[in-house]
C-alpha cells in the first residue's frame, strides 16, 4: 500500500531530477548538435546541389531548394557520367584501387610475419628503418620514379601505378600488421610448429585468419588512400583515358569551374564508395586510425 | 639452425624490400642527387637550386605558407579535436556526433575542395549569393568576399604590409574541417584511457571541472596529443591536393608541394623540383626522429 503510494511520487521526483539535469546540460547539447550540423552542412550542400538543375543552382542558394514545389533531377548525374568521362573514371578508380589495395597488403603481410615471429640478424634495426620510412613525403620519390617507369616503358600503365601504390603503402602496412601479428598468442604458434606445420602453413592457416580485423582496417585505409589519391595519379597516369575520378574532377574544376551542378554531382559520385565503406565498416576504420596514427 | 633455415626469413621479406628499395630508398637518394643538378639533370650545379629556392619570391611565399599551414592547421585541428572529444564523451549520442565530425576523413581532398569552392563561391554585391559563406555574410550585413582570392589583412596591412594572404586561412579552414575528426577520434580514445578513479578522487577533493581538465586530463593526455600533432604536422608539410584543386596555388596560396609540381610539369626544371622535395624531407626529419624514439620506448614496454 505504502509502496503503491510512494511510487508515482518517486517517479515524479525522478522525472524532475532528470529534467533539471537535462536543462543544466542544455548548453552542452546545443553546442554539440550545432557543431555536428556545422560539420555536415558543406557536404549536404554538395549533395543537394547535385540534384538541382543548372539554372536553379546558378541563380539561388541550395538551401532554398527545400520549399515546395520540390524540383530535383538526375540529369546532372546522367551528364557527368556520359559526357564528362566520369563513368569511365569510376571504373578506372576501381581498376587502380583494388589491386592497389590487395597487392600491398599481401606483400606486407609476408614481411610482417617475418618481423613478428622469426629471428634473424638485424631484425630490429631493419624494422626501425621501416618505421622511419613511414614519414617520407611521396614528393621525395616522384621524379626518379617517373624516370624509372618511363625508362622501363611502363609509365602511364595500370601496373605501374599498382606497383607505385604498393611501394608507398608498404611501410605503413608492414608496421600495422607486424604490431598485430606480434600480439597473437605465442603458444598457438608454438603448438602449430610442434605439430610439424611449415611456416607457409602457419602463415596462411593461422596468422591470416586470426588477423582479419587488422587486415580489414588496413584494407580500408589503403583503399581510401589509393581511391582518394590525386598526386600519384597525376604524375604516373598522364593518359586521360586511364584517369581516376580525382584527376577527372580536377580537370572539370579547371574547365567548368562555375558549372556547379556538374562539379557537385561528379564529386558526389567519387564520394559514394568511401561513404558506404565508412558507414558499413566504421569500427574497423576507427580501429585502424588508433593503431597506426603516423601514416606519412 | 642450418643454412636453409637462416635464409627463410629473408625470403618472406624479399618482396617488400624489393618494392621499398625501388619506390622509396632509391628515389630518395636519387632526388638528393638531382637536387644538385640542372633542369634536365645533365650537369651538376652545386647548391644553385637551393640558392634559387631560398631567394626567389614565389618560393619564399610557398615556404611561408607551409609555415602558416604548420602552425594554424595543427593547432586548430588538435584544439578543436580535443574540445570535441571532451564534449562528445559526455553525451549518450556520442557515436552519432562523432560520425558527423569524422565523415570528412573518408572523402578525397579533391571532393572536399569542390565542396568548399562551392561554400566559398563569390558573386558581386548586387547578385544572389549561391555560396553559403557569402550568403551568411551578406545576411549579416557584411560585404561578400572572394575568399579564395588574395585579400589584405584587415588593420594589420595598413600598419605593415604583410606577406600573409587571408585566402590561405580559407584553405586552412578546409584542412581543419577534414582533419579535426581524426584528432578527435584518437584523443577521445586517450581520454577513455584515463582512469575514472583519478578523476573521481579529484572531484571528491573539490576540484572544479575546469581544474580537472587543465591539471589532470591535459597532462595525462599529452603523449596522445603528441601523436596526433606529429601526424598533422606531416600532413601540413606535404599538403598538395586541396590547394591544387581549390586555387592551383594562385593568388599567393602556393605551398612547397604545389610549387614542386609546377617546377616538374610546367617549367620542366627537375633540379629545382628536387630541391623543393628535399626541403620537405628535411622539414620532416625531426618528426621522423620523434616517431622512431616513440616507437623504441613503446617496444620496451611491450
Amino acid at each position: 500500500m505504502i509502496a503503491e503510494l510512494a511510487k508515482p511520487q518517486a517517479s515524479f521526483q525522478g522525472f524532475v531530477s532528470r529534467l533539471s539535469k537535462f536543462v543544466s546540460r542544455l548548453p552542452l547539447h546545443v553546442v554539440l548538435v550545432g557543431i555536428a550540423l556545422l560539420w555536415i552542412t558543406p557536404a549536404f550542400g554538395l549533395l543537394t546541389s547535385s540534384f538541382r538543375d543548372a539554372a536553379a543552382v546558378a541563380s539561388s542558394g541550395w538551401w532554398t531548394a527545400f520549399q515546395l514545389p520540390f524540383e530535383f533531377t538526375l540529369d546532372n548525374y546522367q551528364a557527368v557520367l556520359t559526357q564528362n568521362r566520369m563513368g569511365v573514371s569510376f571504373l578506372n578508380s576501381l581498376i587502380i584501387s583494388i589491386p592497389g589495395t590487395v597487392i600491398p597488403i599481401l606483400v606486407a603481410a609476408f614481411a610482417a610475419f617475418a618481423f613478428a615471429w622469426m629471428r634473424f640478424p638485424g631484425r630490429d634495426t631493419l624494422f626501425i628503418f621501416v618505421v622511419a620510412l613511414l614519414v617520407v613525403p611521396v614528393q621525395m620519390t616522384l621524379i626518379p620514379v617517373l624516370r624509372l617507369l618511363t625508362n622501363l616503358q611502363i609509365a602511364g600503365s595500370f601496373p605501374a601505378i599498382w606497383l607505385a601504390h604498393t611501394g608507398y603503402g608498404l611501410p605503413f602496412a608492414v608496421f600495422l600488421l607486424r604490431n598485430f601479428f606480434g600480439a597473437l598468442p605465442r603458444e598457438l604458434l608454438e603448438s602449430a610448429y610442434l605439430d610439424g606445420a611449415s611456416s607457409v602453413r602457419v602463415f596462411f592457416r593461422l596468422i591470416l585468419p586470426l588477423s582479419v580485423p587488422a587486415l580489414a582496417s588496413l584494407a580500408i585505409f589503403q583503399f581510401l588512400w589509393v581511391w582518394n589519391d590525386l598526386l600519384v595519379a597525376l604524375v604516373i597516369l598522364q593518359d586521360p583515358g586511364k584517369a581516376p575520378m580525382t584527376v577527372t574532377i580536377t580537370n572539370l574544376v579547371s574547365s567548368f569551374g562555375a558549372q556547379w551542378q556538374l562539379l557537385t554531382s561528379a564529386a558526389f559520385i567519387s564520394m559514394m564508395l568511401p561513404l558506404v565503406i565508412f558507414f558499413a565498416l566504421q569500427r574497423y576504420f576507427v580501429q585502424g586510425i588508433l593503431t597506426g596514427a603516423v601514416k606519412g | 639452425m642450418n643454412r636453409r633455415g637462416r635464409l627463410i626469413p629473408w625470403l618472406w621479406l624479399l618482396p617488400s624490400f624489393l618494392l621499398i628499395a625501388v619506390f622509396l630508398i632509391y628515389p630518395v637518394i636519387e632526388t638528393l642527387r638531382i637536387s644538385f643538378m640542372n633542369r634536365d639533370s645533365s650537369v651538376y650545379v652545386g647548391a644553385g637550386n637551393y640558392q634559387y629556392v631560398f631567394t626567389n619570391s614565389a618560393t619564399q611565399t610557398a615556404l611561408l605558407n607551409n609555415v602558416l599551414w604548420l602552425v594554424f592547421f595543427t593547432v586548430l585541428a588538435v584544439g578543436l579535436g580535443l574540445i570535441f572529444a571532451v564534449l562528445t564523451g559526455r553525451v549518450r549520442y556520442e557515436a552519432v556526433a562523432k560520425a558527423a565530425i569524422f565523415i570528412p576523413m573518408a572523402i578525397s581532398f579533391v571532393a572536399a575542395a569542390v565542396i568548399w569552392r562551392f561554400m566559398y563561391a563569390y558573386r558581386p554585391e548586387d547578385f544572389t549569393q549561391i555560396g553559403l559563406v557569402n550568403a551568411a555574410a551578406t545576411n549579416l550585413g557584411l560585404e561578400p568576399t572572394a575568399w579564395l582570392v588574395e585579400q589584405p589583412l584587415p588593420y594589420i596591412d595598413q600598419l605593415l604590409p604583410s606577406p600573409l594572404h587571408t585566402n590561405n586561412f580559407a584553405l586552412i579552414a578546409v584542412g581543419v574541417w577534414m582533419w579535426t575528426g581524426f584528432a578527435m577520434v584518437i584523443l577521445s580514445a586517450g581520454l577513455k584511457g584515463i582512469s575514472t578513479e583519478v578523476l573521481e578522487a579529484a572531484r571528491v577533493d573539490g576540484a572544479s571541472e575546469w581544474q580537472i581538465f587543465w591539471r589532470i586530463i591535459l597532462p595525462m593526455l599529452s603523449p596522445t596529443i603528441a601523436v596526433v600533432a606529429t601526424t598533422l604536422v606531416i600532413q601540413a608539410l606535404k599538403k598538395f591536393d586541396m590547394v591544387w584543386v581549390m586555387t592551383a596555388g594562385n593568388f599567393g596560396t602556393d605551398v612547397v608541394a604545389t610549387l614542386m609540381f609546377k617546377e616538374m610539369f610546367n617549367f620542366r626544371d627537375f633540379g629545382r623540383a628536387a630541391a623543393l622535395a628535399v626541403i620537405l624531407l628535411v622539414a620532416i626529419l625531426p618528426v621522423m626522429l620523434i616517431t622512431i624514439r616513440r616507437f623504441r620506448s613503446q617496444e620496451e614496454t611491450r
